[in-house]
């Protein structure tokens, strides 16, 4: 039989967005969250206590001789179960973060209760884009690309005007584009890797270096400026450097002033909850509201190592039927499927 | 939290369990009873009865030097420093055992010729020990006394196993008192099982009472310093007499020690010490000093140091004059014991970016206490609809306490003249 408070914990289970404030560490986000549920799952009534059968030396009224003791069996309540004793019921519940965000900066950020931890890995493992807006201002730079660090350099921008901002952007941009296809691991000449660069869907498969997808000037006015940034695998100390060197490249420096992500993958910013919100009341509407996009990414990420599993031994079949008798050279390459050669060594004893 | 053996073994004694149902209890009884592995239980038991045999006090030393051996310290040993007087058991001096074991000794070698045993690691004849034969009939008299002892592990991490067997923590419990936390602190579950109710807690609880605390605060109270159960009586009448010898009121004195559970730790000189810093450093007249000091006992609790600091800090940093400070540490006593980061970063932010002058800040120092994060989104609201103005001079001003003090929905309805919806959209540009 579950407790109302098993029940509320069975609700907590999957993925949500919070609005992470400037100036805020994410594990202070995370604790905070936690002891806010926490408290909502320890604050149901603790169960009814059970009783105890106890026998006692009590002496017997009819007779009132002080020596006639006699064991009489009461029921007492067993004070080991009482909550005073035993504290609190949950003392943990499981949190995750998703792609973090340094104090600096803002925005979207994803956590994982319960078994939605998982989900955080395919998250992950899927490399979905994120957008950022950046605020700049030229003229400055200092030890941490930040408006508050140490001022290390101080210069002029006049000469500085939008188009020459947006010609560097176009440049990066064009850069990182060449990246993204190297990363992506398709074939250039294909008619696949037309189909997804028309869809904009390539991506890069595994481990990669930050990539730009996107980048486009939103507000010019100097000496402060705004940009919004699509990307991926990317940490906020880049982007800001990313911003240094955009000065830079401008014949002047810029310090950033503000980093926002208005969206991680599938979770935007108007689902994401303000700080105010972080309670249970508000998160088990969060966590049902983004059920769907759970078990989509979950599905996406099983429907993906499903493919890759089939695609390297289908590899391995290919190479074991081609070079049989060169399994030495093949192990020298470095297949790094270990099932991949199990199978191919298979092949070749039957 | 570790409960050791020599706590448990408070527990097994009968002395406490059944001290009144069953007054004569025969040593030999009881042993036959636990059987071997409680020989332990017995030794206890010899204790609490004076007509032990001399046999039986060698058996008991032995046994001690047995677990001294493994460094477990006895009970019996300790109570000499322990402050009670009632349950202070006759204690064998060491030169009465050697004694009667040398007696022994001589009496065993004109016996039999035995093998003569180093008396620290006597081997003990059980023959000589009177027990019954275990084909004896026994009365039901007899019978219904046997004490079966309690099923206690000797060692534990937890209250749990003890809770039920044992006076005192039952009657904590039902006080209110939080075993859970309190079992996680050092040292503080095996002193809450070595408690004796009847002579330890209730002299404390009556005294308490006496003092004007009322029941519902005596759970939590010993939450937060179960070291007042083993405080002596004296010193803690001695303190409070000190206080009350300073004019607080006895209502005070008793709020003050619901505030500040360890008040009544601490010695008169150290109290003594922290009034006059008070009286001196801050240059807060006697009355003020007793207000402030009633409305914040932690004061006089805690260490000066970072007392200290937070003054310097609000004299050299901030740039208060001493009046000022005075009159901030007597509207909000808080500021003393903050964080000093916490307390930059909220004056910072108040008179470098809003441009609040001192003087203002002065009028309303709960603003020093309030929540930066909070205070920084409405301030960013106010100049994002331009209404941020501060000086009480400019129409339309807003005062700080407007500013920190009421919930969100209302300050935005009633300050910032704009819908609540407008304002979460504007947290999440920040």
């Amino acid at each position: 039989m579950a407790t109302k408070a098993a029940r509320l914990l069975s609700k907590l289970d999957g993925l949500f967005a919070v609005y992470k404030p400037p100036g805020v560490h994410w594990k202070l986000v995370r604790d905070q969250v936690e002891t806010n549920l926490l408290t909502a799952v320890n604050a149901f009534p603790p169960p009814a206590p059970q009783y105890q059968v106890q026998f006692q030396l009590l002496s017997s009224g009819e007779t009132s001789t002080s020596s006639d003791l006699t064991l009489t069996a009461t029921k007492l309540p067993v004070l080991a179960d009482h909550p005073l004793v035993t504290g609190p019921q949950y003392h943990k519940i499981r949190v995750g973060v998703g792609h973090r965000l340094d104090a600096f900066s803002s925005g979207v950020l994803v956590l994982g209760l319960g078994k939605g931890n998982n989900a955080l890995d395919s998250l992950y493992r899927s490399h979905v884009t994120r957008d950022y807006t950046l605020e700049g201002e030229f003229g400055m730079a200092t030890n941490d690309f930040t408006h508050t660090g140490r001022v290390i350099e101080k210069s002029t921008y006049g000469h500085v005007t939008q188009e020459k901002l947006e010609r560097v952007l176009a440049m990066v941009q064009g850069a990182n584009q060449k990246a993204l296809i190297t990363y992506s691991r398709v074939d250039l000449h294909s008619q696949e890797a037309y189909e997804l660069a028309v869809k904009g869907m390539l991506r890069p498969q595994d481990k990669s270096p930050p990539i730009i997808t996107g980048l486009r000037c939103l507000s010019f006015k100097p000496p402060y400026f705004k940009l919004e940034v699509q990307c991926v695998n990317e940490t906020q100390w880049y982007l800001r450097k990313m911003l240094h060197e955009l000065g830079l490249e401008l014949r002047t420096t810029a310090v950033c002033t503000k980093v926002r992500r208005t969206r991680d993958g599938p979770f935007n910013m108007e689902d994401a909850l303000l700080h105010n919100r972080w309670t249970a009341d508000d998160i088990i509407p969060a966590v049902k509201y983004f059920r769907r996009t759970t078990r989509k990414i979950r599905k996406n990420d099983s429907y993906k190592q499903a493919v890759t599993q089939l695609d390297s031994t289908t590899e391995a079949q290919d190479q074991s039927r081609t070079n049989s008798c060169h399994l030495e050279a093949q192990e020298k390459d470095g297949s790094n499927n270990i099932s991949a050669e199990m199978s191919a060594d298979s092949k070749q004893w039957s | 939290m570790y409960v050791c053996r020599r706590c448990v073994c408070v527990l097994r004694s009968p002395a406490l369990l059944w001290g009144k149902a069953q007054p004569s209890v025969t040593p030999g009884l009881a042993g036959r009873a636990a059987g071997a592995p409680d020989l332990y239980f017995m030794s206890t038991t010899s204790y609490s009865h004076s007509s032990a045999s001399p046999a039986h006090q060698i058996f008991c030393q032995s046994f001690r030097e047995r677990w001294k051996s493994c460094g477990v310290r006895f009970f019996s040993e300790q109570q000499p420093v322990s402050q009670t007087g009632t349950r202070s058991l006759p204690q064998t001096s060491e030169g009465n055992i050697t004694a009667a074991a040398e007696e022994l000794d001589r009496h065993l070698e004109a016996s039999g010729g035995a093998v003569s045993v180093p008396v620290g690691q006597r081997i003990i004849d059980l023959d000589a020990l009177p027990y019954q034969s275990p084909f004896e009939e026994i009365s039901e008299e007899d019978a219904i006394q046997i004490i079966v002892p309690p099923n206690l592990p000797p060692a534990s991490f937890t209250l749990r196993d003890y809770v039920d067997k044992s006076e005192t923590l039952r009657n904590l419990v039902q006080l209110g008192v939080d075993l859970s936390k309190l079992e996680e602190r050092r040292n503080v579950g095996s002193m809450l099982v070595r408690l004796d109710f009847q002579a330890d807690v209730a002299p404390r609880l009556f005294f308490l009472k006496d003092l004007g605390v009322e029941d519902s605060h005596l759970g939590p109270l010993f939450t937060k310093n179960p070291f007042i159960l083993t405080e002596s009586l004296e010193n803690m009448q001695a303190r409070v007499s000190y206080l009350k010898s300073k004019k607080f009121s006895s209502e005070s004195v008793a709020a003050m020690v619901i505030k500040a559970p360890y008040l009544l730790n601490f010695s008169v000189k150290r109290l003594d010490n922290r009034l006059a810093f008070f009286q001196e450093r801050i240059g807060l007249s006697a009355h003020k000093t007793r207000d402030v000091v009633t409305r914040l006992p932690r004061l006089l609790c805690g260490s000066l140091e970072p007392i200290k600091e937070n003054l310097k800090v609000f004299e050299l940093e901030f740039g208060f004059r001493m009046t000022e400070i005075q009159h901030i540490v007597t509207r909000v006593p808080k500021v003393l014991t903050a964080s000093k980061k916490k307390l930059t970063h909220v004056f910072d932010f108040i008179h470098n970016t809003m441009g609040v002058p001192h003087s203002l800040i002065v009028k309303f120092p709960q603003v020093l206490n309030s929540n930066c994060l909070r205070m920084k989104e409405r301030h960013l609201f106010l100049e994002f609809l331009g209404r941020a103005h501060y000086d009480p001079a400019h129409p339309n001003y807003i005062s700080l306490e407007r500013l920190v003090t009421v919930p969100d929905d209302i300050f935005c309805t009633e300050v910032a003249l704009a819908s609540f919806e407008d304002f979460e959209r504007f947290q999440k540009t920040l």
